[in-house]
């Protein structure tokens, strides 16, 4: 057909002909669900390395699963953290919040309050167990799902939810996306919508720390998706080359949007691995096993603060529900996966942990959640006093032109003084 | 070399046999029927891209055709700009003909060497012995409250490349004509899908109902195979009292705002930036001697720019008054003032004034 060449027989008479893997996921929509072939390791069974050993001793725990809480709510081996009872309830607490602030924004978007909302469910612990191994002026630079930092680092209920709705009380002026926080008081990186982009940037962080030898590591949080982006790579090759104290927490809950991780390359290896051939440390830890999560965030804390080098983390979790309030998640996948996954809920966990150590009741659980749930209620009826998207509440035009440059050039000028004169004919006074 | 075979190259199929045989699609069925229409004639067409496969893509302009293809023909990729448009080069210089999605055009810049210094330039730097035939489709534009990442228009950085035509169709039966002929076509071609028109002819009236592309003329779109030629505007509405040069999004709001005002303005969508229908521009700007630029893009270093010097090169006798630009501003694209960001009617209404008084 005109310039393109038709198919044709492979080169060379007696050679193979070359056939393309395009991968597949195990299950689609309707499909029963069968994870058997997911490996689930032993709690307590995977040996704990010196934090300051060298990076190819870590090897074997980048194929391996780091677990701790065993099917008997009980805490298990050498990655144990041995929290206080205290610590392990603010942990639960910061978690049922996360899970109750999503419930409810993903309400108030599908009521029309805002345009877009991106819930965490499942992965709790990824965010809230790995913040609080860190300290908390240590920087973080997250992507999209890691509200759990925030909620741990006690940052406002109210203030996300002006960010979220974009109204006039929101700190970031309704530029943003919902979700796209920012929060420099508490070391929280502003969140970009162009993916793996923090990466290189916290390893920029990291280095910068150890030029001026603070003692302040960086923590970066990325998809198991987005690891195919040229910033993981980058990222990783210059915090091996600088030895630069930072940790990569890759979140691998399994699907990317409809894409399943075997498009970042899981049919191949785990995203762990990817530490080997760099020469850092990585570690491949039970994301939905809270205990396991701090255990692996300290022992990379730790090993960034000694100069021992970066860490890859890789969380094993489950995306529970769909990408975004954007996403119908039965276009793509089974249903049943949800019920299926093998590592439990991170929630119900903590929670079984808790009542199993003789710390906790399920009455003292309901009595939380309905606290969670009305602290919620109440933060967002204090937001809803600042607006809601598209009501009139925003930032007045001007801000519009702020902050593109430090000043405003003239021609900014001349078309703030646009848009305030079309406001005046849209709406005169 | 550029058409594929001759019995499928009429550029301008008669109207008569528009009508015998066509049907209604909005702007996602278009494209997704030329994409259709090119993997069934043609085997070396490939498309790819963030879940474009088995879900057919996020906006479900590939719906459909995974199945219907199979899964070497239609697939979805890693998430990497950088690695989709590669591969599209190296497929292309093996002799297939790629496709690429970008899911959003705010996305394209992690690929953007792959584009500038490859894609652009392979032909050139091997004389002629490579050539990237691909076709880079991406929706573009804002007006969904997509923030700054789900939202921009970046065609003035591709059209600044020596190398790289740039398609923007304004209507399903231009998105699927023109789509044909970029897919058809030699050269990298960076395809830009104004997603606020997806689904209706969006008027720039945005507190007013949605309309559905159905009630639009140019919805009535032809069976089979039919190609727009790159490179030649349409005259989206005749007029005298001036020139309005626009594409995408912008050729509905400004004919919402001719209408409104009554103002008997010729608007000329360009659909293709590079190479650009020069000789349309010229005949009516020297016909109402007036011309209003019209993009969603921002304002500076913009194609509008690039338009009012081709104006004032070769209509400067014709002219009654300088050229207007109206445009995004010089601001990332806001979230809670999209509506005030967005060039909708009322600046467009404010310019046409300036030049009516002129
Ligand atoms: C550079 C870039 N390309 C594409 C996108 C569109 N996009 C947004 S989220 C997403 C999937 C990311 O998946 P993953 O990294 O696994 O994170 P998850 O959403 O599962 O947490 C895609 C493709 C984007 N935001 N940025």
């Amino acid at each position: 057909m005109g310039s393109s060449p038709p198919p044709r027989p492979p080169h060379g008479s007696n050679k193979p002909a070359l056939s393309l893997h395009v991968p597949e996921p195990h299950f689609r929509p309707g499909d029963p669900v069968d994870f058997s072939f997911i490996e689930v390791s032993k709690p307590g069974a995977q040996p704990r390395p010196d934090e300051a050993c060298e990076a190819a001793e870590t090897g074997p725990l980048t194929t391996d699963l780091v677990r701790v809480l065993g099917d008997d709510n009980q805490a298990h081996g050498p990655w144990d953290p041995k929290l206080d009872p205290e610590t392990l309830r603010d942990m639960l607490r910061h978690m049922a919040l996360v899970r109750a602030f999503d419930e409810r924004m993903y309400r108030g978007q599908r009521q029309g309050k805002t345009s877009f909302y991106m819930k965490c469910t499942g992965e709790e612990a990824t965010s809230v167990a790995a913040a609080m191994a860190l300290a908390s002026d240590d920087m973080v630079f997250p992507s999209y799902r890691q509200q759990g930092i925030l909620i741990a680092r006690g940052y406002p209920l109210v203030e996300m939810i002006n960010q979220i709705y974009s109204n006039r009380g929101d700190k970031l002026k309704g530029r943003q996306l919902p979700i796209m926080y920012s929060s420099r008081a508490h070391s929280f990186f502003t969140i970009s919508g162009n993916l793996a982009t923090q990466l290189p940037q916290a390893v920029g962080w990291a280095m910068a720390s150890a030029i001026r030898h603070d003692s302040r590591i960086a923590a970066a949080w990325v998809g198991e998706g987005s690891t195919a982006e040229n910033d993981f790579h980058a990222a990783c090759t210059f915090a091996a080359v600088y030895n630069a104290p930072v940790i990569f927490n890759v979140v691998n809950n399994q699907w990317a949007i409809s894409s399943f991780s075997g498009f970042a390359g899981s049919e191949r290896t785990t995203f762990a691995a990817r530490a080997v051939g760099y020469g850092i440390a990585g570690l491949r830890v039970d994301g939905n096993d809270p205990l396991a999560v701090y255990a692996a965030e300290q022992w990379a804390a730790n090993r960034a603060r000694a100069n021992a080098g970066p860490t890859i983390i890789e969380h094993f979790t489950y995306r529970a529900e769909g990408h975004s309030t954007s996403d119908d998640p039965s276009q793509y996948r089974s249903a049943q996966e949800r019920e299926e996954w093998p590592l439990g809920d991170p929630v119900d966990r903590l929670k079984k942990h808790l009542i199993a150590i003789g710390e906790w009741s399920e009455e003292q659980q309901e009595a939380m959640d309905l606290a969670c749930a009305e602290q919620v209620k109440a933060a967002t009826k204090d937001a809803e006093k600042n607006g809601i998207l598209g009501h009139g509440l925003h930032h007045p035009f001007h801000t519009m032109f702020e902050d593109v440059f430090e000043e405003l050039p003239w021609h900014l000028e001349e078309q703030a003084a646009q848009a305030i004169r079309e406001r005046k004919i849209k709406w005169p006074e | 070399m550029a058409r594929m075979s001759a019995d499928l190259t009429e550029d301008d199929i008669p109207v008569s046999q528009l009508e015998a045989s066509s049907r209604r699609m909005n702007m996602i069925e278009a494209i997704n029927d030329a994409l259709d229409i090119m993997l069934s004639h043609d085997p070396s067409v490939i498309v790819m891209g963030e879940d474009v496969g088995y879900f057919g893509g996020v906006f479900r302009a590939t719906a459909g055709l995974q199945a219907k293809y199979g899964k070497t023909r239609v697939f979805d990729t890693p998430i990497s700009e950088c690695g989709i448009i590669g591969a599209a080069v190296g497929m292309g210089a093996y002799g297939l003909r790629p496709v690429p999605e970008i899911q959003f055009a705010d996305y394209i810049y992690p690929g953007i060497d792959q584009l500038i210094s490859e894609a652009a330039r392979l032909r050139y730097r091997s004389a002629g012995e490579f050539i990237a035939p691909l076709t880079v489709r991406s929706p573009f534009g804002g007006g969904i409250f997509g923030g700054q990442t789900h939202s921009q228009s970046p065609e003035a950085i591709f059209t600044h490349v020596a190398g790289l035509k740039t398609v923007i169709p304004a209507t399903p039966r231009d998105a699927k004509g023109l789509l044909i002929a970029a897919i058809e076509d030699n050269d990298p071609v960076i395809f830009f899908e104004p997603k606020r028109i997806y689904n209706g002819p969006f008027s720039g009236y945005y507190d007013k109902p949605v309309e559905p592309w159905k009630n639009h003329p140019d919805s009535e779109v032809p069976e089979g195979y039919y190609r727009i030629p790159l490179g030649k505007a349409r005259v989206a509405r005749s007029g005298d009292a001036m020139t309005i040069l626009t594409y995408g999004t912008m050729v509905h709001v400004a004919q919402a705002v001719c209408q409104a005002k009554g103002v008997d303005a010729e608007i000329l969508d360009l659909r293709t930036l590079v190479p650009l229908d020069v000789e349309a521009v010229e005949n009516s700007v020297q016909k109402t001697g007036k011309c209003l630029v019209v993009h969603e893009a921002t304002r500076t270093s913009g194609f509008g720019a690039e338009l009012a010097a081709l104006v004032q090169e070769r209509c400067f006798y014709h002219l009654e008054a300088p050229v207007e630009r109206v445009t995004g501003f010089d601001t990332p694209y806001p979230h809670s003032l999209e509506w005030a960001y967005f060039p909708g009617p009322v600046r467009i209404g404010d310019a046409i004034d300036k030049l009516l008084e002129a």
